[in-house]
């Protein structure tokens, strides 16, 4: 499953080589329309005030390939946008990398925006992948992970899974 | 290109500790010997049972093409030296005939994992970190090795994978390579087994992901479990693993699709417990 390549046969892509933008952008030209909107997520170099050094993407593939698909088809028939695609690294990434992308194309800017910003807003809500930080002073934590991971202690409800 | 694979099914051994022939004690419904080799012959080019000069005649391994071990007293590794002796070419899937909880599963899983580059593929044993020597695949390369570790007097091949270079794997199923030595352990592999669809309880994976993996040590399991439900899986995963993620901030996946916590589970289920997500 790649989204790199000059067509975009599958609307999303989880990939483990730099993103091709320009052949993902290629593939959503159109005659019909007349505006394109994309979003880059670049590798920050802080998190909360620490200092990142690089991180790695982890994905449980199937389902995340699926969730994405499905989110395109909802921007799609939402928005009324002509195109849409968007590509996810997995694996080692350095600050300042390209580590997803989303593309849209429809007859007016718009609706171009609106879609984008709708798939990359779900991406990040839904997809099954994690983000682990390695941080300057040689320690990591999975972002979003670390500090539920806390909350059990705090409250007693925390079900019969919570702990031994 | 990696050498072609053959297996090696090991049914030499004495069974002094059984008190009697472990081949032909009876696991679901056959011989251990023909239930390790309906395991082992469809994954290699062609299969083999090693056998001590005195067991050729023998009825139960007679049914298969055999290799006759070329050294005496010397335990399992003479029948791989055997066997590397006749096909120097070949890599070597090795199985012991009384594994009785191995399933297709593990075997798989081990065949995906083989690094030809590497002397041998072996699993890092659930319950001590060794390498388990009787359910490995050893690749041409590891012939000369094996064959200097036996000439300086030694025959352990759990010792010889220690030293040797040799890719260890975590086991997908951690009971699948108990081995059943007296009648107790025999016992005890049969009640696992018999106790397994019929008393309420099923076999089902788990794939652990992102932190979850680390907590517990390992990708991916097979477990038979009472569970009836996601929920209850998780709150007896959390009773082996140091898991510090509540239910709650969890979404539960049921054969690559998102599940219900309170959704039956059934029979070869594939489950993923899906930790707060963070991408994009």
């Amino acid at each position: 499953m790649s989204a790199a390549g000059s067509t975009v046969s599958a609307p999303f892509g989880l990939v483990r080589e730099p993103i091709d933008v320009a052949a993902l952008r290629a593939a959503l030209a159109d005659p019909a329309c007349g505006g394109y909107a994309a979003f880059e997520g670049w590798v920050r170099d802080s998190h909360e005030g620490r200092r990142v050094r690089h991180l790695e993407y982890e994905a449980y593939e199937p389902l995340a390939v699926r969730e994405a698909e499905r989110i395109i088809a909802e921007a799609v028939a939402r928005f009324g946008v002509r195109h849409a695609a968007c590509a996810h690294r997995v694996g080692d990434l350095r600050v300042g990398e390209l580590a997803v992308w989303v593309g849209v194309s429809a007859p007016h800017r718009d609706e171009a925006f609106r879609a984008c910003r709708y798939i990359i807003d779900e991406i990040k809500q839904r997809l099954p992948i994690w983000k682990k930080e390695h941080y300057a002073g040689g320690d990591s934590g999975w972002v979003n992970c670390e500090r539920c991971a806390a909350a059990p202690h705090e409250h007693e409800h925390g079900g019969p899974g919570a702990h031994a | 290109m990696s050498a072609p694979l053959y297996g090696l099914l090991l049914a030499g051994g004495r069974s002094t500790r059984m008190g009697r022939d472990k081949a032909a004690l009876r696991v679901a419904g056959r011989t251990q010997l023909e239930h390790a080799m309906a395991l082992l012959a469809p994954r290699v080019e062609r299969a083999f049972v090693s056998v001590r000069a005195d067991q050729r005649a023998e009825p139960l391994r007679a049914a298969f093409e055999q290799i006759e071990d070329t050294r005496e007293n010397l335990g399992p590794i003479a029948g791989i030296i055997a066997a590397q002796e006749r096909f120097p070419e070949s890599a070597w899937l090795v199985l012991a005939c009384d594994l009785p909880l191995l399933d297709a599963a593990t075997l798989e899983h081990l065949l995906r994992a083989r690094a030809p580059e590497r002397l041998a593929t072996a699993f890092r044993s659930s319950h001590d970190g060794l390498p388990e020597p009787l359910c490995a695949v050893y690749e041409p390369g590891s012939r000369a090795a094996l064959a200097a570790y036996v000439a300086g007097g030694r025959n352990c091949p759990r010792k010889f994978l220690l030293q040797a270079d040799v890719h260890l794997i975590d086991e997908p199923n951690p009971r699948a390579l108990d081995n059943a030595n007296t009648p107790e352990e025999y016992a005890a592999a049969m009640s696992t087994m018999g106790a397994a669809p019929a008393a309420g309880t099923r076999r089902v994976t788990v794939q652990y992901f992102a932190l979850l993996r680390e907590q517990a040590g390992r990708g991916t399991e097979s477990l038979v479990t009472a569970a009836r439900t996601p929920f209850e899986l998780y709150a007896e995963l959390g009773r082996r693993y140091p898991f510090t993620l509540d239910p709650a901030v969890l979404r539960v996946a049921i054969n690559s699709e998102f599940g219900d916590w309170s959704a039956p589970l059934r029979e070869g289920d594939a489950v993923v417990f899906i930790p707060p997500v963070a991408g994009g």
